[in-house]
């Protein structure tokens, strides 16, 4: 069994994000970046299905420009056999990275394709499902849990009410949420040899994609700062602040 | 059982001194048509993530390693404009120096005002392209032996260890990196440079190190107030004339200034609290007038060694040497480091390749390398300034900075004695009781902030669940002594935060240690009167994520 993996390179969650002074977008200059946890997450759930014996092959796939190889490479390091970089310059938004995929999907024809629910950005999610809706395959969103039997991809996910389980024919999509695996670190062995493993780069224009901007970024503000908090003497002081200052109630 | 690799040099630190031997090395090799296995060991999450310098950059070191930095891109944009300085007298009143008055290594013409950390990670760029195999995110936690006793490589930390010691899933026993020779260029008071200097007596009799804490904040600031390459020192208010130190704003790309402090961490006044001291300097009309309207968008810290020549160990040890700020080559007088420590690495790296090829022994290649350095510009660089340092610790700032400007200036650093500085740092601090309590200004948010709204905007992060990299040699210290008779002075000197004490209703009170806010300053290990405190590497990829720092 072939298994597609995702990994997008975003800014690293321990960074503080700060808009530019124009307001154009974020300031991403010399800010460390790192692949979206969730696409760790999804790769290391195609690592442990190839571990079981389950998985044959694991191609990673980044779409965005040439520095998202650096996360191709991690991904090669924590055990993807090779990589392959859509060079679509900046990230496209997600129908456009969806479309993409498709076409990656079309050409290495894999049985599962595993995808962070969301990336921690653009904190869209959306492009899993539209991937999923381009290729009609079905899919299984926010997995918590994963088990691939006689065929069948057994799949537990997080609802809103509690654990939804759900059984999937090959081929799929699944998307991974946060407690689906924690993902390994990479070794240097492994970092080392990740550097010789293949990693093909692919335009748009090969996979016949036309890239097309469905939304526009107008402006990008901070949120506001945050007060501080005070202390109040009694429960009828709070009502009182409450209606009259915070007017919540 | 851990596992081994095998190189030919192993290089401890991502900086400038580490990346400029790695890229030499690669260099020459690739001249000399030699394979060559170099690796660099850097234990920030990115090469870069953990630099921090003023700073401005003399091309000297980068001109001999790459001739072509130009067209390769260095990250040189700024050159120097102007040159300024200043004795802030109080609050509001300052005297600015002269021309004619200042020591020449405080000229900058020719120079420029760059972030290090990007400059790093060009270097970190330029490494790899040469085929150094350069590995951010891994911890160095121990020194390896052979079984006479030389280094033969180091230990990368554990990953995935709880706090409590046991594994956890993701469990990853450190490796063992076996190399020829290995290079330590970890930066001021390097916990495993120090060590070696401890196990090979690599400082005979020089003075003790000593050292500074610089703090560091980047500013967009207002277009009509940025003129770049305008490079600001100053000293004098807020430090008392006992607490040596100074300031710096230098007007940099993209409408930002960087400014900062440095205190020398031999001041007496245990009250003294170095975060607070930069926090109320930035309202002088000095560095107010360029960041009033402004945006602070990072912060950091990092402690600087000082010391210079006098107190410069013997940088090789059997297997291995210890390079830039890890043993101490910055130039007081020229307040720069980033030039010397390229150099360190540029002479390490040519007498290490040469021993490689010809095989020598220790007891030959040892001697060559002491040649090599005497006979570099490196040395005779620090040989001149050596006598700034101890001309401020000695004579104060007046007849210091009197002294420095004649033997600068007219003997160029030439006079035939030298002054020394022979109390350690830590050694200084005075009891609580014998010093006035000095209260700092609350924060206004505007132009001060308080630690942990700073240390916020370091993007540092350490996994929470793991063992405290910050160990105490006797526990009962802190409280004990520490408390009772300075206060308990990390409350203080921690530019992030780290230490707390807390007064329980029961039992008193109690140091807590928040290691997740470290900045991996190295003050705590330096400044702690009792030389208690251990600074110890944390799990890999832990630490700042400085951006343009």
């Amino acid at each position: 069994m072939k298994v597609l993996v995702t990994v997008k390179r975003v800014i690293d969650y321990n960074v503080k994000v700060r808009v530019k002074p124009d307001q154009s977008d974020v300031d991403l200059a010399n800010v460390k970046m790192a692949m979206n946890p969730f696409c760790e997450i999804a790769v290391e759930a195609a690592v442990r299905l190839k571990e079981a014996g389950l998985a044959s092959e694991i191609v990673a796939v980044s779409v965005g420009p040439a520095a998202c190889q650096e996360q191709l490479r991690t991904a090669l390091a924590l055990g993807a056999d090779r990589g392959i970089q859509i060079d679509s310059g900046e990230a496209p938004d997600p129908l456009g990275v969806a479309k993409l995929l498709a076409a990656v999907v079309a050409a290495e024809k894999p049985d599962l394709v595993i995808l962070g629910k969301q990336s921690i950005d653009g904190d869209n999610n959306q492009t899993g499902q539209m991937l999923a809706a381009l290729l009609d395959w079905p899919q299984a969103t926010f997995a918590s849990a994963l088990a691939l039997e006689a065929g069948r991809l057994r799949v537990t996910r997080e609802i809103d009410g509690g654990l939804q389980s759900l059984e999937l024919n090959l081929p799929a999509i699944v998307t991974t949420d946060l407690r689906l695996n924690e993902p390994r670190y990479a070794s240097l062995p492994n970092i080392m040899k990740a550097k010789k493993k293949p990693l093909e780069v692919k335009s748009p224009v090969e996979l016949g994609v036309t890239l097309k901007a469905h939304t526009r970024l107008l402006k990008v503000e901070a949120p506001a700062e945050r007060q501080g908090g005070i202390k109040v003497g009694s429960v009828s002081e709070l009502v009182e602040k409450l209606k009259s200052e915070a007017k919540v109630i | 059982m851990r596992e081994a690799m095998e190189f030919d040099v192993v290089i401890v630190g991502a900086g400038p001194a580490g990346l400029s031997a790695a890229c030499r090395l690669m260099q020459l090799a690739n001249e000399q048509g030699r394979p060559l296995e170099v690796c660099v060991v850097e234990k920030g999450s990115e090469v870069g993530a953990h630099i921090l310098s003023g700073a401005v950059f003399e091309s000297r070191a980068l001109e001999e390693l790459f001739p072509d930095w130009r067209e390769r891109g260095a990250p040189l944009h700024t050159p120097v404009s102007a040159d300024e300085v200043y004795l802030l007298k109080d609050a509001e009143r300052a005297l600015k120096l002269p021309d004619a008055l200042l020591p020449k290594s405080l000229h900058n013409a020719g120079n420029h005002i760059v972030s290090l950390g990007n400059l790093v990670r060009w270097l970190g760029e330029q490494a790899e392209a040469l085929g150094v195999q350069v590995f951010p995110g891994f911890a160095v936690a121990e020194v390896l032996h052979d079984e006479n006793g030389r280094v033969k490589g180091v230990v990368t930390g554990d990953m995935g260890v709880a706090a409590d010691g046991s594994h956890k899933d993701g469990f990853m026993p450190g490796m063992e990196l076996h190399a020829r020779y290995t290079l330590f260029a970890e930066g001021c008071r390097g916990h495993l440079g120090k060590q070696l200097v401890e196990r090979f007596g690599l400082a005979g009799d020089t003075d003790p190190q000593h050292y500074g804490l610089g703090i560091k904040e980047l500013w967009d600031i207002e277009p009509s107030r940025h003129r770049p390459g305008l490079v600001i020192h100053g000293a004098g208010w807020p430090l008392d004339k006992d607490s040596g130190g100074g300031f710096f704003l230098y007007h940099a790309e993209n409408h930002q200034v960087v400014v900062g402090l440095i205190v020398d961490l031999n001041y007496a006044n245990p009250w003294l609290s170095p975060f607070d001291e930069f926090q109320r300097l930035k309202h002088h009309p000095v560095l107010k007038q360029y960041l009033e309207g402004g945006k602070r968008v990072s912060y950091g810290a990092r402690a600087i060694a000082k010391g210079g020549f006098n107190a410069l160990p013997e940088m090789a040890f059997p297997g291995g040497l210890l390079l830039g700020c890890d043993a101490g080559t910055l130039n007081v007088a020229k307040i720069k480091g980033s030039h010397t420590a390229m150099k360190s690495g540029l002479l390490a790296a040519e007498t290490v390749f040469a021993a490689l090829l010809e095989e020598l022994p220790d007891s030959a290649w040892a001697p060559r390398w002491k040649a090599a350095f005497e006979a570099s510009w490196l040395h005779e660089e620090l040989y001149r300034s050596r006598n700034f340092g101890p001309a401020l610790h000695r004579l104060g700032p007046l007849a210091g900075g009197a002294f420095n400007v004649v033997e600068q200036n007219v003997f160029a650093g030439r006079l035939p004695f030298t002054l020394h500085d022979r109390e350690a740092d830590h050694a200084r601090l005075r009891p609580a009781a014998e010093c006035p309590p000095i209260v700092y200004p609350k924060p206004d948010g505007v132009l001060g902030f308080d630690r942990l709204g700073s240390v916020f905007l370091s993007n540092t992060n350490h996994e929470e669940d793991q063992p405290c990299h910050l160990r105490l040699a006797d526990p009962a210290i802190p409280i004990g002594r520490n408390l009772p008779l300075y206060a308990e002075p990390a409350q203080r000197y921690c530019p992030a935060g780290v230490y707390e004490v807390l007064e329980e209703e029961q039992g008193g009170p109690r140091l807590q240690i928040n290691a997740q806010n470290c900045l991996h300053c190295k003050t705590c290990d330096i400044k702690d009167p009792a030389q208690n405190i251990v600074w110890t590497t944390p799990e890999g990829g832990g630490g700042p994520n400085y951006p343009n720092m």
